[in-house]
């Protein structure tokens, strides 16, 4: 279309003229012929736009397909068909996970009370740990100790999940007629904690322990890690902070609670919301090689339970029901947290 | 007074030698544990002799591992993996982070929500195995028939990491790059000789965390690659120890050393790569942490 230049005529009022607006004549222009800038600009700035390509494929082809094939469970889950060509089943899969109250149903709402639990009980005791620790590499005034003790307590974090749980497999194995079970079994029963049938039928045959074990071994691999952002944030507190308190009569308690604790909130409640808006989803590869048959009562995910009857079964649709429901409600605890803390701290995460 | 404070902080400071101790001792046991029992005898592992040292030491199991084939050939899938897996999880980060972190990119904030949004949510397990399907057909289709290329080039991006380069990224000075541009430097040269130089730190913590998310990478490869020459070490460990908690398999067992004392021995030849490279590592992942920090 085009455009008079008289609509763009201004009247100066230092050189007593009219003059043209050029600024507002380039806005109007990229307005009315935006898709033609776009092209100019994508052409004129070529190289900028090859470099995002492959980046954006990746993401396109293995992040996002993949919610397209997720729209299987509101469709007939057929093995043949792609996705596109299947019937639509409506609200199906989900009425049956929810409501229908068969044994599929039951094992679902296990599975999700499951994942909530395991993830609450790591926020109760694994968040504080990393803390803890970090409080406690304060106190550590010899450089070489204290880097020591980081070396030694990051190190689980660099271990492979399938390593990890190899360990624990053998530390609390069961025992056979001709060898002894684990040797943290039998540590655990001479301090008297388990009794010796428990100790002999393996730990991780037991539903009344796969939590701890999960927990724990969670503890013992991220804690340490997990305490390097809190020590950066008590190393950055000023030495004549605690002087002022010293010279006030404070002892090492009141320092704690006056100088450091209020030094490191800020971080605490962003690790905090952090975690909140993590609570769905549960590393679920570490559950998939810990549990058996015989823990699934206190193991099973949601995550597992897909997989268990996604792909080790054929019932593909209600595993992606499952999983859509899990993951919404994740994104939403996401967004929540987030907001919040944005309301909260005027920090945002994202 | 002064005595009072003098004691709870001494109190205080041995709690924390004592807990610090403690939890020092519970991170390293299960490693030292391990190479003991992969050269004790066969006695003294059934019967759980070996607490910390070895006992009747033997080096069988070492050498049946490293008498398997399957073994060297699992271990150099797991390099190949690492290896290439971290050069193109890089390079197409490093590439994305460079444009997303330039002002004058078009679309940008779309770019940007499309990377955040991954983390916000993700498909699932089931229709990612089913889009790795569709991969892996269009994959032989072209003629690719190793499932390894699959598990490089497919798996393993992390919007993460390509949101910390992002930050480093923009952290550059633009003088600096506007004084390159004077001299003539062209969009790459800018990048590799200006950009990349002066993010050395962030650039190799994400090269860290990808290195080792590809060495212990274990699910998908296993789901994905069907051929047992392929398999990478962790799935090679996985299916040992299920193979050897197999009490049936098991029953025929009669070597002079015990069957424990080979999934031992796996994982101490697993962990040694990681443990030789992690003191020089260390520092940079402390780092990392600090430049993922949050974002006001």
């Amino acid at each position: 279309m085009k455009v008079s230049a008289s609509d763009y005529l201004v009247f100066d009022q230092e050189t007593k003229t009219y003059r043209e607006d050029a600024e507002q004549k380039v806005r109007d222009d990229v307005e009315k012929h935006y898709w033609l800038h776009v092209g100019r600009t994508v052409v004129k700035d070529w190289r900028l736009y090859i470099m995002i390509v492959p980046m954006f494929l990746v993401f396109l082809f293995w992040r996002y397909f993949p919610m397209y094939e997720l729209l299987g469970c509101f469709k007939v889950s057929d093995q043949v068909l792609p996705v596109s060509q299947q019937l639509f089943s409506g609200f199906s899969y989900f009425k049956r996970l929810l409501v229908s109250g068969d044994a599929l149903s039951v094992e679902f709402w296990r599975a999700l009370r499951n994942t909530f639990i395991l993830s609450f009980y790591g926020l109760c005791f694994g968040f504080p740990v990393p803390i803890i620790l970090a409080l406690f590499f304060n106190e550590v005034r010899s450089n070489i100790a204290r880097s020591v003790y980081q070396v030694l307590t990051y190190l689980p974090k660099f271990l492979s999940t399938v390593v990890m749980t190899t360990l624990i497999a053998m530390l609390v194995k069961q025992g056979a007629i001709t060898t002894s079970y684990g040797i943290l079994s039998q540590f655990l029963e001479k301090l008297g904690l388990i009794s010796h049938e428990v100790a002999q039928a393996g730990l991780l045959n037991n539903p009344h322990f796969f939590r701890g074990i999960y927990e724990l071994s969670g503890i013992w691999e991220t804690a340490g890690y997990g305490s390097i952002v809190y020590f950066a944030a008590i190393i950055a507190i000023s030495p004549t902070s605690y002087e002022a308190a010293q010279i006030d009569g404070a002892n090492k308690m009141a320092q704690m609670k006056y100088v450091v604790l209020p030094s490191i909130l800020s971080t605490i409640v962003i690790m905090l919301i952090t975690r909140i808006g993590s609570l769905l989803s549960i590393g679920y590869e570490k559950v998939l090689l810990l549990y058996n048959p015989n823990t699934y009562v206190t193991g099973d995910v949601v995550s597992t339970f897909a997989q268990r009857y996604g792909l080790q079964g054929a019932a593909k649709g209600i595993a992606s029901a499952a999983e859509m429901m899990n993951n919404v409600i994740g994104m939403l605890l996401v967004i929540g947290a987030n907001t919040i803390s944005r309301k909260a701290s005027n920090v945002s995460l994202y | 007074m002064k005595r009072k404070l003098e004691t709870t902080e001494l109190i205080f400071k041995i709690i924390s030698y004592l807990f610090l101790t403690m939890f020092s001792i519970m991170c390293l046991y299960p490693l030292v544990f391990a190479v003991s029992a992969s050269i004790s005898g066969r006695q003294a592992v059934e019967y759980s002799q070996v607490v910390l040292l070895p006992k009747q030491i033997q080096f069988e199991a070492f050498r049946r591992m490293f008498n398997d084939n399957m073994f060297w050939n699992s271990y150099s899938n797991t390099l190949f993996i690492t290896l290439y897996g971290t050069l193109w999880a890089m390079l197409t980060s490093i590439l994305g982070a460079y444009a997303l972190s330039k002002k004058r990119l078009l679309f940008r904030k779309f770019f940007n929500f499309f990377l955040v949004f991954t983390m916000w949510f993700s498909a699932g397990i089931v229709p990612q195995y089913l889009n790795y399907l569709n991969t892996k057909a269009v994959f032989n289709g072209m003629g690719i028939m190793d499932d390894k290329w699959l598990v490089v080039i497919a798996m393993g991006m992390a919007a993460m990491n390509v949101i910390l380069l992002r930050n480093a990224f923009e952290n550059v000075p633009s003088e600096i790059e506007e004084a390159a541009i004077v001299d003539g430097a062209t969009e790459f040269q800018v990048l590799s000789k200006v950009y990349i130089p002066m993010s050395k730190s962030t650039i190799a913590t994400v090269a860290l965390f990808f290195a080792i998310s590809r060495w212990n990478g274990y699910f998908w490869a296993r789901q994905m690659i069907t051929n047992q020459n392929e398999h990478p070490l962790m799935v090679f460990i996985r299916l040992k120890l299920e193979e050897f908690t197999d009490a049936e398999a098991m029953a025929g067992w009669n070597e002079a050393y015990a069957s424990d004392s080979v999934i031992y021995a796996l994982i101490v030849c697993s962990i040694v790569p990681i443990l030789i490279i992690y003191p020089f590592i260390q520092k940079y992942f402390a780092k990392g942490v600090n430049v993922g920090g949050v974002k006001e």
